[in-house]
């Protein structure tokens, strides 16, 4: 087949800038062909080598006592104790989910949980977070349906426990909905597997489903803005195979037992050449892979399309030669395709050979670890403009408002699509805070939440990325679980656009002040950025996903709310309604500042919880929509009314950070108010729980109406 | 007493039935799918939830044919224990053990969530109730909508082999069948997951008596 004369226009339509292209032309000394252009822009593009945000990602805290390995694997490890680690990620399928739900959003999945169990670690735990336009928007209905029913579609076959996520609607994400998946996995610390290869010689192998034609481009079609030509795009979207990827999952548990594996990574986006040059650069080797030994699902593929293509379910291994037996039998019992495509060779080299005719030959390390870095220009985000009056409200009113809007209503329509009990360890299930699970054949359990509020970040990025951590931090408390790390997922929008660029600068200093400040480290992440149709970016939306432990001797925090129980608030309020929920659901208002974080007051808030659980009956964070929302969703989730005293906007509706809602019995009160005034925590009683009214001062109304109001508005938005 | 857990490829509740069996005091072995006997003295087998095969095609067609399938109906024939949970009542009824099929739930998603259930026909799996008892287990599925023809319903009923009925039908379940009964009373299928509710742990222990009276009940026989 003749392949395409390298042109101006062949080069822009791989992404590749002009000053990249001189790179490149710089590095080889000659012209690039026709597969070797397209391996430079599969690791080039932004979504692989993170060349816009390289040099800010470096200024996180990803160290601690805690960590096991930090960011560049394929997933984060942090150490449980007694010889286990937890190792999660979270990562975005936002552009093929846009184009293609079910499959985007299913792919998606099967793309964390590959992450983490590539590292040898059986997942354990799935969250997602997604972002949506407009309910009244023409695709958003659609996008919801397909973008639940694919990760249900994927996770559910799997056959992990989905125990958390958000679902948040905002124009912003009209033209470009987030998805984010999040998977966790339980290793033994002493059996986690890398990606380093190492030896020269050894077989390169090649297990999995087999290669397609499916996602050719895909990483670079990630890394670039929409505009009305989308729907062209459609075929770069793989197709994804749970059944397969469970097999490969078992297959590779029961292959690493063996002792075989030497260094082991997934093919995700610009797949076999992205997991080979990752094998390859981390182990300061070469390799050489020969394309006609690739199982392959259609006929006459080109060096180009295989090298490109993004089909899922497939893994790469570098094998130690002399367990080449037990291997295959591995593979035989779960009827997987299994094949010795190349190997590692001495010298910096990505030797590309197909029928013996060499398509590619270029220097393995300059594909990767010297990939382009950008120091982009960036402009801080303008402080925002002082909080304008905000009017009186009747707050039964503004509840109702609230807990039927899109936005703040139950999540059952989403959550209950979704296995969330699945692996039958599950101790609580998604809709009220954290989702919880028990580390198999242990009294340990493990807390996971995802955070973010996008319209603080966008207000405020350096006080929007603390927030985000904070408030995973604080869901995480809130069971009675000690944080332990985070993982970020940045969806930001065009980083050529310095104000963009200021909005992810500045988040992520919030992000990192806050983890050093709360002792949650960043393991591992993504970046998706970009995030823009038509020029509009989406809301700055760094997704914070996070873990904490309940230790074996330990209770969590997951009881009810009772009658006659108190209602405690812990932390300082102040009456913060800048960027509130209650601003932009009752009033469509989006201004004020956003809240801002004290580090130190929240760490002293969830110390204090945490030190006090056994007087801690109910716990639930306080965030958006106040004192009020976060009394009402305790009485709903525990089936008991509550009177809460004050009838004032600020207090019920305020959004300041640090803050608990707690219920327990009288003598417990007593007990934490005693015990707060030693640790300087400030605690007040704001009222009880009882009968079947929510009550805010003498504004009420029945629990169970507001319960069917709740509980009914997703399917009646989406249904 | 012996129990066997079938696994297929897909089958991702194996290990959770396997559990429950286990702290319910039976001796219990993985028996995996290509295998074609079971091993001696196996008193109760039980098929899992999960997706056998994938099930693109009808949920446990695949399964209902795979190499275990023929000890699978000898053990069943010789009068032998069979538990199916989930998909393994979807691969019950397509091997032909269990009258009836599970179709599409009848508001086409899927649904994870703790129903109500009350308890009916009497066998070694419900007597631990007592027919009439109300509880409440979790159901995960897509494909729970029992179907059969008006004259094998009948039957079921007739027979008392209705084992639990959906106190608020979630999926358009044929006369909020939840689980059925074989003729001899031995081969139980039920979609709700018995497995997910048997520990303090899980919040809920609806499931635990299913399994401990059938380990009372196989011990006494």
């Amino acid at each position: 087949m003749q392949e395409p004369a390298i042109t101006e226009e062949l080069i822009a339509a791989h992404g590749i800038k002009p000053d990249e292209y001189a790179e490149i032309l710089r590095i080889l000394n000659r012209a690039p062909n026709f597969t070797e252009l397209g391996i430079f822009s599969a690791m080039w593009n932004e979504h692989c080598s993170y060349k816009s945000s390289k040099i800010h990602l470096k200024k996180l805290p990803t160290t601690g006592p805690q960590v096991i390995c930090g960011p560049g694997e394929n997933a984060g490890v942090v150490d449980i104790g007694d010889g286990q680690a937890v190792v999660f990620k979270m990562e975005s399928h936002n552009h093929p989910s846009y184009i293609e739900p079910y499959q985007g959003a299913a792919t998606g999945v099967g793309g964390i949980l590959r992450d983490v169990f590539t590292m040898g670690a059986r997942p354990i735990a799935a969250m997602n977070a997604l972002s949506f336009g407009t309910k009244d928007h023409p695709k958003t209905r659609q996008l919801v349906h397909g973008v639940v029913e694919g990760i249900g579609g994927y996770g559910n076959a799997f056959g992990v426990p989905t125990v958390g996520g958000e679902v948040r609607f905002h124009p912003a994400y009209n033209g470009n909905c987030l998805v984010n998946a999040f998977a966790a996995g339980l290793a033994d610390a002493d059996g986690i597997f890398y990606s380093a290869a190492s030896g020269v010689g050894r077989p390169v192998v090649y297990l999995g489903a087999k290669t397609g034609r499916d996602g050719v481009g895909g990483a670079t079609m990630a890394s670039a803005e929409f505009d009305e030509t989308i729907e062209e795009k459609r075929p770069t979207v793989q197709v994804g195979d749970p059944f397969t990827e469970k097999r490969l999952m078992e297959a590779c548990m029961e292959l690493m037992q063996t002792g075989a594996v030497i260094s082991i990574q997934d093919m995700g986006a610009a797949g076999l050449t992205c997991s080979a040059v990752e094998m390859g650069d981390k182990g300061g080797l070469g390799i050489r892979l020969d394309l006609e030994k690739v199982p392959q699902r259609e006929r006459n593929m080109t060096a180009y399309e295989m090298m490109l293509s993004e089909s899922q379910e497939r893994m790469l291994m570098v094998l130690d030669p002399a367990k080449e037996a037990e291997a295959k039998a591995v593979f035989d019992k779960w009827d997987l395709d299994f094949a010795i495509v190349g190997e590692t060779i001495p010298e910096d080299r990505f030797l590309i050979m197909h029928n013996g005719v060499c398509k590619a030959d270029l220097p393995l390390s300059k594909l990767s670890s010297s990939a382009p870095e950008y120091d982009r220009p960036w402009v801080a985000t303008a402080e925002p403009a002082p909080l304008g009056d905000v009017p009186h409200v009747d707050p039964v009113d503004a509840l109702k408002i609230l807990i039927g809007s899109p936005n703040y209503c139950a999540r059952n329509w989403v959550f209950e699509q979704y296995d969330s009990q699945v692996m039958a360890d599950t101790v609580r299930v998604p809709g009220f805070g954290a989702g919880v699970i028990r580390v198999h054949g242990t009294d340990k359990k493990l807390a996971f939440t995802s955070d973010v509020t996008p319209r603080y970040v966008k207000a405020n990025p350096v006080q929007g990325g603390r927030q985000a951590v904070a408030e995973a931090f604080r869901n995480l408390v809130a069971v009675g679980a000690k944080p332990l790390a985070t993982t970020d997922n940045l969806n930001f929008g065009n980083p050529e656009k310095p104000e963009i660029m200021g909005q992810f600068v500045g988040a992520l200093q919030g992000i990192g002040e806050a983890c050093l400040a709360l002792d949650m480290p960043i393991v591992s992440g993504n970046v998706s950025l970009y995030n823009e149709t038509d020029g509009q970016a989406i809301l700055p939306t760094p997704t914070i996903g996070a873990v904490g432990l309940i230790g074996a001797d330990q209770e969590p925090i997951l009881g009810f709310a009772r009658d006659g129980h108190v209602a405690l608030v812990v932390g300082a309020s102040a009456g913060h309604l800048g960027q509130s929920a209650l601003l932009a659901e009752v009033f469509n208002r989006e201004d004020g500042d956003a809240p801002h974080v004290d580090l130190e007051a929240e760490r002293r808030n969830g110390d204090f919880i945490l030190a006090q659980r056994d007087l801690v009956r109910s716990c639930t964070d306080l965030s958006d929509g106040g004192l009020a929302l976060a009394a009402f969703e305790m009485a709903e989730a525990s089936g008991v009314g509550v009177q809460i005293d004050t009838d004032e906007t600020a207090a019920l509706f305020g959004e300041d950070q640090g803050r608990y809602l707690v219920a327990c019995n009288f003598d417990q009160a007593e007990a934490l108010m005693v015990a707060a005034s030693h640790a300087g925590v400030p605690v007040s009683t704001v009222g009880r729980f009882g009968g079947d009214m929510v009550r805010f001062g003498k504004a009420a109304a029945p629990l169970a109406e507001l319960s069917a109001l709740y509980r009914g508005a997703f399917a009646g938005h989406f249904g | 007493m012996r129990a066997a857990v079938i696994v297929y490829p897909g089958s991702n509740c194996d290990r959770d039935m396997e559990v429950a069996f286990a702290r319910a005091g039976l001796d219990v072995t993985r028996v995996w799918h290509k295998d074609t006997t079971l091993p001696a003295g196996i008193d109760i087998v039980g098929v899992p939830g999960g997706f056998s095969f994938g099930d693109y095609l009808r949920c446990g067609a695949i399964a209902a044919n795979a190499p275990i399938s023929g000890a699978l109906r000898d053990h069943a024939a010789r009068g032998g224990y069979v538990l199916g949970v989930c998909n393994g009542f979807q691969v019950l009824t397509e091997a032909g053990l269990l009258p009836g099929a599970l179709l599409r739930n009848a508001g086409l998603k899927y649904i994870c969530r703790t129903v109500g259930l009350r308890v009916e026909g009497a066998s070694v799996y419900t007597d631990g109730y007592g027919a009439g008892t109300e509880i409440a287990l979790p159901i995960a599925h897509h494909d729970g909508n029992y179907f059969a023809d008006p004259a094998t319903l009948d039957t079921l009923e007739g027979e008392g082999r209705v084992a639990v009925r959906y106190t608020d039908n979630p999926n358009g379940s044929a006369r909020d069948i939840a689980g059925i009964l074989s003729e001899n009373r031995r081969v139980l299928g039920m979609m709700p997951h018995p497995e997910r509710a048997a520990e303090p742990a899980h919040g809920n222990t609806d499931g635990a008596r299913l399994f401990a009276h059938l380990t009372t009940a196989l011990t006494a026989a």
